[in-house]
C-alpha cells in the first residue's frame, strides 16, 4: 500500500492546488498491469503518441493485485476517475489475474453506486502491450468520460 | 465457523449518521475467514462511511480497529482506549461478539454491522453453505456424516419426504435431498442396514427449544 499511498498524497496535493475557477481537468489514475498496460504506455511513448497528461499510472505487477480498496482510497483522496488497465483476456501472464480484477472492479462500481458515486468514474480496459495507440484512446476517451461527468464531489466536499 | 454478510450500506449509513463518532470494530475469527466483518471489509466499510459523510458534508469521526475474536473477554480488551473516544460502536461480528461488546462496554450504543447467517463451510472461495443448526444432540454416526437436522428442509429423522425428486429438496431444486446424499454415502459405505433403525422423536431441549444454552466445565473453570 506504501508507494500508493504517496501517490495519492501526491495527487490530492495537486488537487487542492488547482484554481477552482480554470477549466475542469480530472485527476485519473490509472493502475497498469507490468505486462501489458504498463508495457503499451510506455510504447505509446516511444510511439511519440500524445495522451491526456490527466493520467496518472501506477504499475501493478498484475491486475490481480488490484484490490477494492486501493480503489475506494483513490476516490476518498479525490481522484475524478479510474482505470484498471489489463491483459486481454485469455493472456494474463499469471493466467487469470485479469479475470480476478475485473470482478474486483464490478464489486467496486456497486460499492460506489451504493453511496451515490457515478461507477462510470471507474472502468476496466484490456489490451496488449503492443497496444500503444489503444492505450492513448483509452487515456483520451476515459479524460473525456470524466470530464462530461465532471469533478468528484469528494473533492469539493473536504470538510 | 459462523457465516455472516454484511448489511445493506444504506442501512450502516443511516445507523452511523446517528452519531458523530464512531468505532469500526472488526472481527479476526470467523467474519474474517467468510469475508464479512475482517480487517479489509472493516476498512473499505470505513472508507465508503468517510465518503458518504464528505459527500453530505457530515461531520464524522470513524475509528477502526480489528480484534482476534469479539467473542472472547481478553481479546476486547484492545477496545477499550479507542471506544472511550467514540459515540458508538459498531461490530462487524457475528451475533455473539457483538453482544459481548454491548455487555463490555454498558454505556455505549453498540450496532450490528453483520447479519449472522448460519453455521456452516467454504465450499469454494466466495461460496459458503449450512450445515450445522446446533442442536446439541450430534446424530451424524446414524446419518453417514451427513446432518438432516441442517440440511433437510424438514428437519427429518427418518426420510426422505415424498418431495425429494431426483435427489432434489422440493423446498428449492438447486438444494440436494439431504436423505437421499445419506442414503448414496451408506450405501457406498456397506452401513445401508442403518437406514432400518427408526431414529426417535428428537429431545429438542438441548436445541433453542431448552432456552438459551450454557456450557460448564469445571476443569476448566478459574
Amino acid at each position: 500500500m506504501e508507494p500508493m499511498d504517496t501517490t495519492l498524497e501526491i495527487l490530492s496535493d495537486k488537487a487542492s492546488h488547482r484554481p477552482a475557477e480554470a477549466e475542469f481537468e480530472p485527476e485519473i489514475l490509472a493502475f497498469c498491469c507490468h505486462y501489458c498496460a504498463f508495457a503499451a504506455a510506455d510504447l505509446a511513448g516511444v510511439m511519440r503518441l500524445s495522451y491526456p497528461p490527466n493520467i496518472k499510472i501506477i504499475r501493478i505487477p498484475c491486475t490481480g493485485k488490484l484490490d477494492v480498496l486501493y480503489l475506494l482510497k483513490a476516490f476518498e483522496k479525490g481522484a475524478d476517475g479510474i482505470i484498471v488497465a489489463g491483459c486481454e483476456e485469455g493472456s494474463c501472464h499469471f493466467q487469470r489475474g485479469n479475470l480476478i480484477a475485473k470482478k474486483r472492479v464490478v464489486y467496486a462500481k456497486k460499492l460506489l453506486q451504493s453511496i451515490g458515486i457515478e461507477d462510470s468514474r471507474l472502468e476496466m480496459f484490456n489490451l496488449s502491450s503492443a497496444m500503444g495507440g489503444r492505450f492513448a484512446q483509452i487515456a483520451s476517451e476515459m479524460t473525456e468520460q470524466i470530464k462530461r461527468i465532471g469533478p468528484s464531489i469528494l473533492r469539493s466536499n473536504k470538510l | 465457523m459462523i457465516v455472516a454478510e454484511q448489511k445493506p450500506i444504506a442501512e450502516i449509513i443511516s445507523i452511523a449518521f446517528k452519531h458523530k463518532s464512531i468505532l469500526v470494530v472488526g472481527c479476526g475469527t470467523c467474519v474474517t475467514v467468510c469475508f464479512a466483518g475482517g480487517e479489509k471489509e472493516g476498512k473499505t466499510l470505513s472508507s465508503l462511511l468517510r465518503m458518504k459523510a464528505q459527500m453530505e458534508q457530515k461531520l464524522l469521526e470513524i475509528e477502526e480497529l480489528t480484534v482476534e475474536r469479539q467473542c472472547d473477554h481478553e481479546f476486547i480488551e484492545k477496545i477499550v482506549p479507542l471506544a472511550g473516544k467514540v459515540e458508538a460502536i459498531l461490530s462487524l461480528a457475528c451475533g455473539a461478539g457483538a453482544q459481548l461488546i454491548a455487555e463490555k462496554f454498558p454505556d455505549k450504543i453498540v450496532y450490528p454491522g453483520l447479519n449472522t447467517t448460519f453455521l456452516g463451510i467454504t465450499e469454494k472461495q466466495g461460496i459458503w453453505k449450512e450445515r450445522c443448526l446446533g442442536c446439541g444432540t450430534c446424530l451424524l454416526d446414524k446419518t453417514g456424516g451427513i446432518c438432516p437436522i441442517a440440511r433437510c428442509a424438514k428437519n427429518l429423522l427418518n426420510g426422505p419426504c415424498g418431495g425429494s425428486q431426483e435427489g432434489k429438496c422440493e423446498v428449492n431444486p438447486e438444494t440436494d435431498c439431504a436423505w437421499q446424499l445419506i442414503y448414496e454415502r451408506l450405501k457406498k459405505l456397506g452401513q445401508s442396514e442403518c437406514l432400518e433403525e427408526i431414529i426417535p422423536v428428537k429431545d429438542w431441549s438441548t436445541s433453542r427449544d431448552g432456552g438459551p444454552r450454557k456450557v460448564i466445565r469445571d476443569d476448566l473453570t478459574l
